[in-house]
Order: C-alpha cells, then sequence, then structure tokens
C-alpha cells in the first residue's frame, strides 16, 4: 500500500508547477500589447522553467521508495459546505509526474518552436498567453487530488482549447469550428459534473484517496453507472466516438497547437481520467468493456478517415484520433493494460507532436497549403523536416526500434490476453496505421513535385528545426529508455496496479503479425501511390473512400441527434410563447363575439394572455395542492 | 364542508340573479341603438372633455380622485382611532401623529409641485 | 379561538396592552423609511438645481448608515412588533446583500455622463412621448430626482418583506416594494413608448398578482384564525386532517410569491418589463427583487409550511422543473439582449427553486448564496449594457455586440466574466451557487430534479458562450456600438460586482461561513 508523504522539499514547490505559467499567461493576457517584444521569451521561460522543476522532482522522486512516492500537499480548504469538502489540494505521484514531464518538457520544446512559426502574427503574445494558460490548466488537471479540482482543469484546458483553436478569428471556419468542439466538450462535461455528483452522493467524498478507498464497497450498479459516465467525459474530451467529429475542425487552430493540445496532451487527458479512475474501472466490469468496444471502434473511425483526407492536418488529426483509441482500448483492459496505455500515450505525445510539428514545417514552406496533393518530392528541399518526419513515420507504424514499436505492441499483446478478437481487431488497424502514414509521407516527401506555381518550398529557421530534431531523437529512443532503463511498468505499478496475464499467442507471434500487417499496409499504399502518378485533383472514390473524406458522417450524426431537437424544441416554444397563448385567447374572444369587440380595442396588447396564463397556472398549482393533499 | 354550503348556495343565487337579469334585459328589451348609448356614462350629461384622439383624459381627473380617496381613508382611520382613544392613550396618540405627519408629507409634496391647482 | 380575535372580539374588557418594540432590530427599516419621507420632503421644497446632490447624499447616506446598523445586529435572533418582524441570521444576510445591491443600483442610476442628454429617466415622466413639451423638458436639462424617494420605499419594503413573520406585514411590505418598481420601470429617457408600456403591464399583472397573495393569505387565516406564520404552522401540527382549504390557502398564496421571482408559469411579464424599463432600473430590481422574493418565499416555506413539505413539495418540483427549462430554451432564440438576460433570470429562479424544494438548512444556505451571487453578477451585467451604445441609445440588439472584444477588449472581458458565471463555470460565484443547490437537492433525494437542472444549464451555456463568441469572434461591423467610459459612478458598481464575481468563486469560504452562522429562520 501506498502512503500519503507530505510535499516537503522540492516538494513544497508542487504549486509553483502551476504557478509559473499561469503567472506567464496572465502577465501576457493583462499586458497587451505592450508586452509584445519579450512576452513570447516569457512564456516560453516559464514553461521550460517548470520543466526544470519538474525533471528536479522526478529526480528526488527516485530516491524514494516506491511506496513512498505519493506526495500531497493542500494550499487551502476550497469549498467546505455541510458534508461537502473540496480542499485546493495537489497530489503528485508516479502518474501525474510523467504526465508533469510530458506536459511541461514537450510544451517548452513546443513553445520554442512557436517561436518561429507565429513570428509574423500580430498577436503573438495573445498566443503564447493561451499557450501557457493551457499548461497551467492541464498541470491543474494532472495534479489534483480531488475529482472537483480536476474538473477545473478540465475545463481550463477546454476554454484554452476553444481560444487557441479560434485563435484566427478572422477565418469564419475557424470561429465555427471552436464553437463546434467548445459544444461537443460540453457534452462529455455532462458526464464529468454527473460523475462527481454520483461519486458524493455514494462516497461522501470527491477526492482521490476518499473515493478510491472505499470503491469496491459500492454497489457495482453505482460503479457502472460513474464509469460510463467518466467514459463519456473522457469520450467528448479525447475525441472518441460517438463524440469525436470536433477534433477535425480543431485543426484549424495554428499548428503548435495542434501538435500541443490535439495531438500530445489535452486529448490525452480521457486515457488518464481513465487510467486514474482505475479503482472504480476495475470493478465496473460493464463499463470497462465498454471502454474497450469505445476504443477500438475509433481505432477504426480515426484509421478510415486519416487514410481518405488530403489534407495533411486533419489526416493527422485522423491518426490522432486512431492511436488514442488505442490507449483508450488498453485502459479498459484493466491492470493488464494502464500502463501500457500511458507508456502508449508517452511515446505517441512525442513522436505525434514531431509529426504536426513536421506538417507544421512543410506548410510554412508551402505558403500554408494543406493539400498533399500539391506537395511531393520535399525530400530534397526540406531535409531534416524530412529526416525527423520519417521518425515519426517509422515510430507511429511501430517498427522496431522506433518508440512506438514498444508501447503499440504492448497494447496489442496484452489485447491479445483480453481476447483474440480484441487483439484481431487491434492488429488491422496497425495495418491501416501503416497504410496512411505511408500515403502520407509518399504524397508530401517522395514522388513528382506537384506545386503550385508561386511556391517556394525552403527549410525552416533554425528555431523550429531544433525541436524537430528532438522530438525526432526521443521518438527513436524513448521507447526503449521507458521500458529497458526506466521500468515504465514498476514505476507506474504501485498506483494504476499491473498484473501480467496468458496470452494465448506468445509475444514473437504477435509481434510477428503486426509487423505483417504493417508491411501489407506500407505495400499497398507504396502500390498505389509511388508506382502511380498522384493526381491533383482528387478523383471520385469508392463510397467507403467518399464517407471517410466526410468523416463518416460523424457531424450529420450530430445534428440529427442533438442539434436538431434542441433547436426545434426552441423554436416551438417561443412559437408557443407567441401564438399559441395568444391564440387561445382569441380563440375564445370568438366565442364570447361582439360583446367582447368593443372592450378588446381598449385592451393592452398582450398583458391579458400574460394574465389568463396566470390564471392558468394558479388552478393547475391549486389543483395540484388539492390533489396531492387529498392522495 | 357544511359550514361553506350556505355560502355557496347564496353565491350561486347571488350570480344565477345577475345572469338572469341581463339576459332577461337582453332578451326582452327593444334595441335602439344612439350615440348616447354608446358614450360613457356620467350621470346623463356630456361627458368632458370629449376625448381627444381616441380616448385620452386629463390626468388631473385621476390626481383629483386619488387625493380624494388619500385624504378619505385618512378620516377612516381616524374614526376608530377616536373611539378607542381612551384605551390607547398616549401609545395611539404618538402612533396616530405619526400616521398623519405621513400623509402631511404627501399633502406637501402635493402643494409645492402645484397638485392642488387646476390650471 | 386565537388570543389575537379575543382581544378584537371581546367587549373591550381586556385592557389594551402596549406593543413591545425593539426599535434598534429595526433600526435598518426606520433609517430607510426616515430618508425616504425626507426625500420626498426635498422634491417639495428644495429648488430643482439643488435637488440632485441633496438626494444622492441623503440616498447613500441612509443605505450606508442602515448597512452599518444592519452589521452591527449581526447574531441577533428575535422577534418583535408582537410577532411581526422576525430579525434573525437569514434577515440580516438579505438585509445586508439587499443595501449593498441597493447602493450598487443606485450608483447606476446616478450616472449621467454616458447618455449625452442626461441621465437614464425621462426628464418630466408625465410629459407625452415625442411631444413638444418632452423637448423642451431635455433641451433645458431637466432631472428627474424623483427615482431616490422610489428607490428608498422600494428598498424600504424590500426589507421589511424579507424581514414580515405574519402574512399581513408581508402583504404591505409586497406592495411598498412593488408601487415603486411599477413606477421606475416606466420612467425610461429613450424608447418611451416601450417604457410605458412595460410599466402598465408590470402594475397591471403586479396587481392581480397580489391579489392571489391576498386572497391566499385570507384562505390560511379562515383556516388558523390567524396571520401569524407562526400560528398557521401550528393549527396546521394540531389540525392535520383538514384539507381543501388549507391547500387553496397555500397555493395562491405561492402563485403571489412566485410571480415575484418570475417562475414558470407566472413569467411572462419578466422580458417585456426587463426590456423596457430603464437599464439601471433592470439591473436594480432583476437583483433585489429576486432577494426579496425568495427571502419571503423560503420564510413561508420553511417556518409557517414547513410541516405540511410532503404537500408542496411535488407542485414545486415541477415549477422548478418547468422555470429552468422554458428559461434556458426560449433564451436561445432571444436577439434582444435584455430581454436574453430576462429569460435567463427566469431559468436562474428555476434553479434557486431547486434549492429551495430542498428543504432543509442546506437547501436554505445554498439557496441565500445562489441569492448573494447571482445579484452581484446581474447588476454587473445590466452595468455593462448601459454602457455599450449606438447614436440611438443603449445598443440592445445582439447583432451590434459583433467583434465587440476587439473595440473594447476589456469590458467584453468583463462582460464575458458574468456570462460565464451566469452559465456556472467553475472559477466564477455561479459556478458555487449552482453546485451548492444541486449538492442540496441531491442531499435530499431530489436527484432526477438535478438531473433536469444540470441538462437545462448545458443549454444556458450556449446562449451566455454565445455572446462571448459574438464579441470575440466575429469582425466588428458598421452597427456594431461603441462602448461610452462612464463617470466613476458606473465604475465603482461595475468593479464592485466583478471583483465579487470572481472572489465568490475562488474564495467562497467566507461567504459560506457567514451562511452557516447565519442558521436558519427563527420560529
Amino acid at each position: 500500500m501506498t502512503e500519503l508523504m507530505p510535499a516537503e522539499g522540492v516538494f513544497s514547490l508542487i504549486w509553483l508547477l502551476i504557478a509559473l505559467p499561469l503567472a506567464g499567461a496572465a502577465v501576457l493576457l493583462v499586458g497587451g500589447r505592450r508586452t509584445n517584444a519579450w512576452g513570447p521569451l516569457l512564456g516560453v521561460l516559464t514553461v521550460s522553467a517548470s520543466a526544470v522543476l519538474g525533471i528536479v522532482m522526478l529526480l528526488q522522486m527516485m530516491q524514494n521508495s516506491p511506496e513512498q512516492r505519493t506526495f500531497d500537499q493542500t494550499l487551502f480548504s476550497w469549498v467546505f459546505v455541510g458534508g461537502f469538502q473540496a480542499d485546493m489540494a495537489f497530489q503528485l505521484d508516479q502518474l501525474s509526474m510523467v504526465f508533469v514531464l510530458l506536459i511541461t518538457i514537450v510544451g517548452a520544446l513546443i513553445h520554442v518552436y512557436s517561436l518561429g512559426y507565429m513570428s509574423h502574427d500580430r498577436d503573438k503574445r495573445k498566443f503564447f498567453g493561451y499557450l501557457n494558460l493551457f499548461v497551467a490548466a492541464m498541470l491543474i488537471l494532472v495534479l489534483a487530488n480531488n475529482y472537483l479540482l480536476l474538473y477545473v482543469g478540465w475545463e481550463g484546458v477546454g476554454l484554452a482549447s476553444y481560444l487557441l483553436i479560434g485563435f484566427w478569428q478572422h477565418k469564419p471556419s475557424a470561429a465555427a469550428a471552436a464553437k463546434k468542439a467548445f459544444v461537443i466538450n460540453r457534452i462529455g462535461d455532462v458526464g464529468m459534473s454527473l460523475a462527481i455528483m454520483l461519486m458524493f452522493v455514494t462516497f461522501g467524498t470527491v477526492s482521490f484517496q476518499g473515493v478510491f478507498g472505499v470503491a469496491d464497497q459500492a454497489s457495482e450498479g453505482t460503479l457502472n453507472a460513474i464509469g460510463l459516465l467518466l467514459l463519456l467525459a473522457a469520450c467528448g474530451k479525447s475525441a472518441q466516438f460517438p463524440l469525436q467529429a470536433w477534433l477535425l475542425d480543431a485543426m484549424e487552430g495554428p499548428t503548435p497547437v495542434s501538435a500541443l493540445i490535439h495531438a500530445a496532451t489535452m486529448v490525452t487527458a480521457g486515457v488518464y481520467l481513465i487510467a486514474r479512475s482505475n479503482a472504480i474501472f476495475d470493478v465496473a466490469t460493464v463499463a470497462a468493456t465498454t471502454v474497450v468496444v469505445v476504443g477500438v471502434v475509433t481505432v477504426f473511425i480515426g484509421a478510415i478517415i486519416g487514410s481518405a483526407k488530403d489534407d495533411i492536418k486533419k489526416s493527422l488529426a485522423g491518426s490522432t484520433m486512431s492511436q488514442i483509441g488505442y490507449m483508450i482500448a488498453a485502459a479498459g483492459l484493466g491492470p493488464i493494460g494502464y500502463v501500457f496505455a500511458i507508456f502508449h500515450l508517452l511515446t505517441h505525445g512525442v513522436f505525434k507532436a514531431g509529426l504536426f510539428l513536421g506538417a507544421g514545417s512543410v506548410m510554412h514552406g508551402m505558403n500554408d497549403n494543406v493539400d498533399m496533393r500539391r506537395y511531393g518530392a520535399l525530400r530534397k528541399v526540406m531535409i531534416v523536416t524530412y529526416v525527423t518526419f520519417a521518425a515519426g513515420w517509422l515510430s507511429i507504424m511501430g517498427i522496431p526500434p522506433f518508440s512506438g514499436f514498444f508501447s503499440k505492441d504492448e497494447i496489442i499483446h496484452a489485447a491479445f490476453e483480453q481476447s483474440v478478437l480484441t487483439g484481431v481487431l487491434l492488429i488491422i488497424g496497425a495495418g491501416v496505421t501503416g497504410f496512411y502514414m505511408t500515403r502520407m509521407f509518399i504524397m508530401t516527401f517522395l514522388g513528382k513535385a506537384r506545386w503550385e506555381d508561386d511556391v517556394h518550398p525552403h527549410e525552416s529557421p533554425k528555431v523550429m528545426t531544433v525541436p524537430l530534431v528532438l522530438l525526432a531523437i526521443g521518438s527513436l529512443f524513448l521507447g526503449m529508455a521507458l521500458l529497458y532503463w526506466g521500468n515504465i511498468e514498476t514505476w507506474l505499478e504501485p498506483v494504476v496496479g499491473y498484473e501480467a496475464g496468458e496470452s494465448p499467442i506468445s509475444t514473437t507471434a504477435s509481434i510477428a503479425l503486426s509487423l505483417l500487417a504493417v508491411g501489407l499496409g506500407v505495400l499497398v499504399a507504396y502500390l498505389m501511390y509511388q508506382r502511380r502518378a498522384v493526381p491533383i485533383e482528387a478523383p471520385h472514390g469508392s463510397w467507403l473512400t467518399r464517407a471517410a473524406r466526410n468523416e463518416l458522417y460523424g457531424n450529420e450524426v450530430n445534428d440529427v441527434l442533438v442539434v436538431q431537437p434542441t433547436y426545434y424544441t426552441s423554436r416551438w416554444l417561443v412559437w408557443f410563447d407567441n401564438k399559441g397563448v395568444d391564440g387561445f385567447v382569441n380563440g375564445s374572444a370568438a366565442f364570447v363575439g361582439g360583446l367582447s369587440g368593443r372592450m378588446r380595442r381598449y385592451q393592452t396588447g398582450f398583458a391579458r394572455s400574460y394574465a389568463l396564463s396566470m390564471v392558468g397556472g394558479a388552478v393547475l398549482v391549486v389543483l395540484a395542492l388539492v390533489l396531492v393533499r387529498a392522495s | 364542508m357544511n359550514v361553506y354550503t350556505p355560502i355557496l348556495v347564496l353565491g350561486l343565487l347571488a350570480f344565477g340573479f345577475a345572469a338572469f337579469s341581463v339576459a332577461a334585459a337582453t332578451v326582452t328589451g327593444p334595441k335602439r341603438y344612439n350615440r348616447a348609448k354608446y358614450d360613457a356614462y356620467e350621470c346623463g350629461i356630456e361627458p368632458t372633455p370629449q376625448p381627444i384622439g381616441g380616448g385620452r383624459f386629463p390626468v388631473k381627473y385621476y390626481l383629483t380622485a386619488m387625493l380624494f380617496i388619500v385624504f378619505d381613508i385618512e378620516i377612516v382611520f381616524l374614526y376608530p382611532w377616536a373611539v378607542a382613544f381612551d384605551q390607547l392613550a398616549l401609545f395611539g396618540l404618538i402612533e396616530m401623529f405619526l400616521f398623519i405627519i405621513t400623509v402631511l408629507v404627501v399633502y406637501a409634496y402635493v402643494w409645492r409641485r402645484r397638485g392642488l391647482e387646476w390650471d | 379561538m386565537s388570543p389575537l380575535l379575543a382581544s378584537v372580539g371581546a367587549e373591550t374588557e381586556t385592557a389594551f396592552t402596549m406593543p413591545s418594540i425593539n426599535y434598534y432590530a429595526i433600526a435598518p427599516i426606520l433609517i430607510l423609511f426616515g430618508a425616504a419621507v425626507v426625500s420626498v420632503l426635498v422634491e417639495a421644497f428644495v429648488p430643482q438645481r439643488g435637488r440632485r446632490p441633496v438626494q444622492l447624499v441623503i440616498v447613500v447616506g441612509s443605505i450606508v448608515a442602515a448597512l452599518a446598523v444592519t452589521i452591527d445586529l449581526r447574531g441577533t435572533r428575535l422577534v418583535t412588533g408582537e410577532g411581526a418582524i422576525a430579525v434573525d441570521g437569514p434577515t440580516l444576510l438579505m438585509w445586508g446583500a439587499l443595501l449593498v445591491i441597493g447602493l450598487l443600483g443606485a450608483l447606476l442610476m446616478a450616472e449621467r455622463s454616458i447618455d449625452p442628454l442626461g441621465d437614464a429617466f425621462a426628464p418630466r415622466a408625465s410629459a407625452l412621448p415625442g411631444s413638444e413639451d418632452e423637448q423642451e423638458f431635455t433641451r433645458r436639462g431637466f432631472l428627474q430626482t424623483e427615482v431616490w424617494p422610489f428607490l428608498l420605499f422600494a428598498l424600504t419594503g424590500m426589507l421589511v418583506f424579507v424581514a414580515s413573520n405574519d402574512l399581513l406585514v408581508m402583504f404591505v411590505a409586497l406592495e411598498v416594494m412593488s408601487l415603486p418598481l411599477y413606477l421606475l420601470a416606466g420612467m425610461a429617457r429613450r424608447r418611451r413608448l416601450l417604457s410605458q408600456e412595460a410599466a402598465l403591464k408590470y402594475f397591471l399583472l403586479g396587481a392581480f398578482s397580489s391579489a392571489f397573495f391576498l386572497y391566499g393569505a385570507a384562505m390560511l387565516y379562515g383556516f388558523s384564525g390567524s396571520v401569524s406564520l407562526v400560528a398557521i404552522s401550528d393549527t396546521l401540527s394540531a389540525k392535520t386532517g383538514e384539507g381543501s382549504l388549507v391547500a387553496i390557502g397555500i397555493a395562491l398564496l405561492m402563485v403571489g410569491l412566485l410571480f415575484k421571482v418570475a417562475a414558470v408559469p407566472f413569467h411572462q411579464w419578466t422580458p417585456d418589463v426587463y426590456q423596457g424599463a430603464p437599464t439601471p432600473v433592470t439591473g436594480f430590481m432583476a437583483a433585489t427583487v429576486k432577494i426579496a422574493a425568495f427571502g419571503a418565499l423560503l420564510r413561508v416555506l420553511y417556518v409557517s409550511l414547513g410541516g405540511l413539505r410532503w404537500d408542496w413539495e411535488p407542485m414545486l418540483w415541477i415549477i422548478a422543473a418547468l422555470t429552468m427549462l422554458v428559461g434556458s430554451v426560449v433564451a436561445i432564440t432571444q436577439t434582444d439582449i435584455k430581454r436574453m438576460l430576462a429569460y435567463s433570470s427566469i431559468a436562474q429562479a428555476g434553479f434557486i427553486l431547486v434549492g429551495v424544494v430542498a428543504a432543509s438548512p442546506q437547501g436554505l444556505a445554498s439557496a441565500l448564496f445562489y441569492l448573494v451571487a447571482y445579484a452581484f453578477t446581474t447588476i454587473g451585467t445590466f452595468a455593462v449594457i448601459t454602457m455599450v451604445r449606438d447614436a440611438s441609445g443603449e445598443a440592445t440588439h445582439l447583432s451590434k455586440w459583433a467583434g465587440l472584444g476587439k473595440k473594447s477588449p476589456v469590458v467584453a472581458a468583463v462582460f464575458s466574466l458574468f456570462m460565464l458565471s451566469l452559465a456556472g463555470i467553475p472559477l466564477t460565484s455561479g459556478f458555487v451557487g449552482k453546485f451548492g443547490v444541486f449538492a442540496a437537492a441531491i442531499d435530499s433525494g431530489n436527484t432526477w430534479l438535478v438531473i433536469v437542472g444540470v441538462v437545462a444549464s448545458v443549454i444556458a451555456a450556449f446562449f451566455y458562450v454565445r455572446v462571448i463568441v459574438l464579441m470575440y469572434f466575429s469582425d466588428p461591423t458598421p452597427d456594431t456600438a461603441s462602448v461610452v467610459i462612464p463617470s466613476a459612478f458606473t465604475t465603482i458598481a461595475l468593479t464592485a460586482s466583478a471583483v465579487m464575481t470572481i472572489a465568490l468563486g475562488v474564495f467562497p469560504q467566507w461567504l459560506l461561513d457567514i451562511i452557516t452562522q447565519a442558521g436558519v429562520f427563527i420560529r
């Protein structure tokens, strides 16, 4: 059993991890245009300082024995009403530690990259302010020691994401995308707030320690309900089926945002939530199974969308969806999967950030064109981007010894331990991954140049390529490092639990199968896009291609299920308020006839219908009370 | 419920009589419409002044009527106080004094703002 | 036969006993009432030019004095005036809130530098709209100073309303509170016909609802032989079997009170009145009437009808659910910001009702917190609306707010803060309030009502956030309104409400402590 350590020494500075970027955001957003000159640099510095602090804490944490690695810092009692208590308190353990490092280090690299990418933007200090705000909110999310504070961070990252997607608000598409992301996320948030309330009712507390300590005493039905509500929340934030539609539109935001928020960190918050709530999902079997199903379905939705999109960022977004599907599926597997979900989350965070920044670098050289059909043959002019993108490409496909190989194959292997079907489906998913990533790689860097006339591709400045190189090195070594040197299973085991299961097939066999599938995918892509010329106009394509281009009609489904009913209910109520009530009055007035004819002219417009509805309401209220009392 | 039955019966009787009267007048009475019948009822005299533009009366009518009501009610309150003056003693005197002052303030306001002048 | 009836009915055998009144405990009421009377005399005797400064001194001075006494009274818990007035924790808390909000409202009404023509009120409310007289009054720079006595009388009525411990005093207070508000609603300087129509509607429907209230009070008197809340409660527990007279009485009483809080189906006056009334008045009454009416409703339900909880709860469940849903849903399609906020206030009334229905000390505490939080946010919201203008006055059509975030980032940011608070986003006062009422409702087993509430607040979040989106993510058009820089009056009111909105969201504990210490209603 882990014990709760008081936050002393360097750990007394847990609050500072958050306070630094928060202060940066405050200075940049309040300071306004005055900070234009030095603001972006300040943004980089605050996040880098948090990263350094995080690394120091990691080193310190490794000094302690595994049971003594959970640190608790209570700042003050935040809400204390009746039996309900929620503190402004943080908990740093092995799980939040790896998240802190991912967020601050990848965050710092992306801040540096943005110095170059956003250098010409008029509002760049605002951009860095929002980015800092995001980092602070994300750190609150992963450092909270209770669900209510986690919810604060959860909403905070949602807000930052919304602001950043709509950063180029002069584009109507960006504004619309921001709104869409916000609205769909609210649906997930309903799940979150209901889950928190249900926890409070059931356990009388919302702190992690409190809830997990007594989780197994609640009825399984209640736990399943909580689990499913948490899953709904995770689906919203992590763009999982059926709430996936917003992520593709979110690519309207600047590319560093796509890399940081919509690939590496925020969208993985759902995985964090499920892994953190492992005590609930361990008992709630129905909810856990649903998690696996949602994950596997999303693996395919994302991969299919990624295979059909010609927009490089949207294709990558589909891929992100699909990869998070792997993590969610792994998290649903229970103690055999949590550590690998987090493992894949870390490696994915690094290589997907690299891929997105690579895509940004390409766009930077191509006048912000995102259409891969107008790319081609860029390997000659953008050598650094080419090599680093290749590292990400090999990593996401799971080619040894790149990081993705270790993490994804652990998930597939673990899936076989649960059921052969899940394992086979995930292997097929890996094959499709091989196809769309190779397609993207070939269309962008290989083949013939299909550039527009006035485009002169060039390599990006150092400030952008250095982060690319660092992330590429991470894509190559992080997997090995975490597995062999960092012992990720034993590191996370005290928090999320770990047990090796019995697999029906050997490790070698599962690796061989998945490599075979990936190889097939690569071969198909090679035949389709390298051996044949890529047309500039997209061909009509099969029904599946067209459906995938339309994001598998996710928008239409949302429209029919949520948007239209709300809209029409509202319209109907307004109509009823204006027409129905008056109509009724006018109708009854016709019976009374000429008598009221003269009087009506002297009546003020609508006051009488208001009065009538008051009488109606009063009659109903009287009847209700009399009936209740009589019964 | 028995206690209320007579009241209910009485109410029904009253309503029935009213309905009967109106109905009887409608059925039996002659129907001759002229301008006087459409006019507002002011004891048979011509309503003065004639409504301008479809029905505005000078606000002074209402003002005068309201002032009358305010001071009338003041008198009404004075009666019971006078009857029970012996028992209410000093407390009653002070309370009544405060009450009259309150009305006096209103009177002063109306007077100073020329609410008592017709033109 | 009750003692009261006995003393009246017997042939003056029993000697008159002097009522004992604790004058200090009701001093805030007396101060405001005295100030209101003096204020009328100022109208009568001080020359036109000198009235405004004198009135301002009287209003601000009396409110501050009443507030000081209220603070000094903390911890008081007594019933005075022969059971007519109860001064207890909740009373004092609501007095404090009403006085502070009243002060902020007075500051908004005192603002003179926003409108180039003067303040927000018609120079002579009696002049025909558009007539030559009206133009003449405007040209000569007349100011309407009768608004100040009205404000003081309305506040006095509210203080009595939340403290009244019997139905008759409550009714008188209801009228003292309402009549000045009807008049204030009709005094807008611009769009006067709309304003006068609003005032007339408010008056007619308000009088109608008062009749319901009075009828209900008569029924309860008929049942128990007393108008005292405590005596009614005692009779109810003594005669449990008897039925419909009580039920009708309670129902009609509720109709009168629910009209004032704007609960569905007694809500229809709200949009028209909020839209037509001068905006500072709208802000003042949206915030204070909500506190006063809920204060009285809570007292009637908790003190007098607590024993009948199982009878009135189902009705209030349905009304709360309807209020939340209708308010939120109808607000979505509004295009006028004041109308939208009117429907929003209906929805918020529904959320507070969720706390009221909980019928527990926790429910009372959460409703009180919600009221205070809502009042500050609301008055700030309307303060911003007074400042957003175009050539014809306040620009209340939503399309004129497009791109405001680019033209006036600070004001737009403050307005966004208020919208987020009304939507109940964490770290604002609205979140703590909503959380409190929902938690209280769940504790009392009203889980389904909370589910309806969460759904309604999701719908509501849409139209609140839509305003933010409109301000920040649309480009300014030639029609976009501009923000007028106000004088210190509005600035102080706006700053205070913004600070409270954040303070109650981030550090709600101090107010929660005060509310906890305030305890429950005295019996």
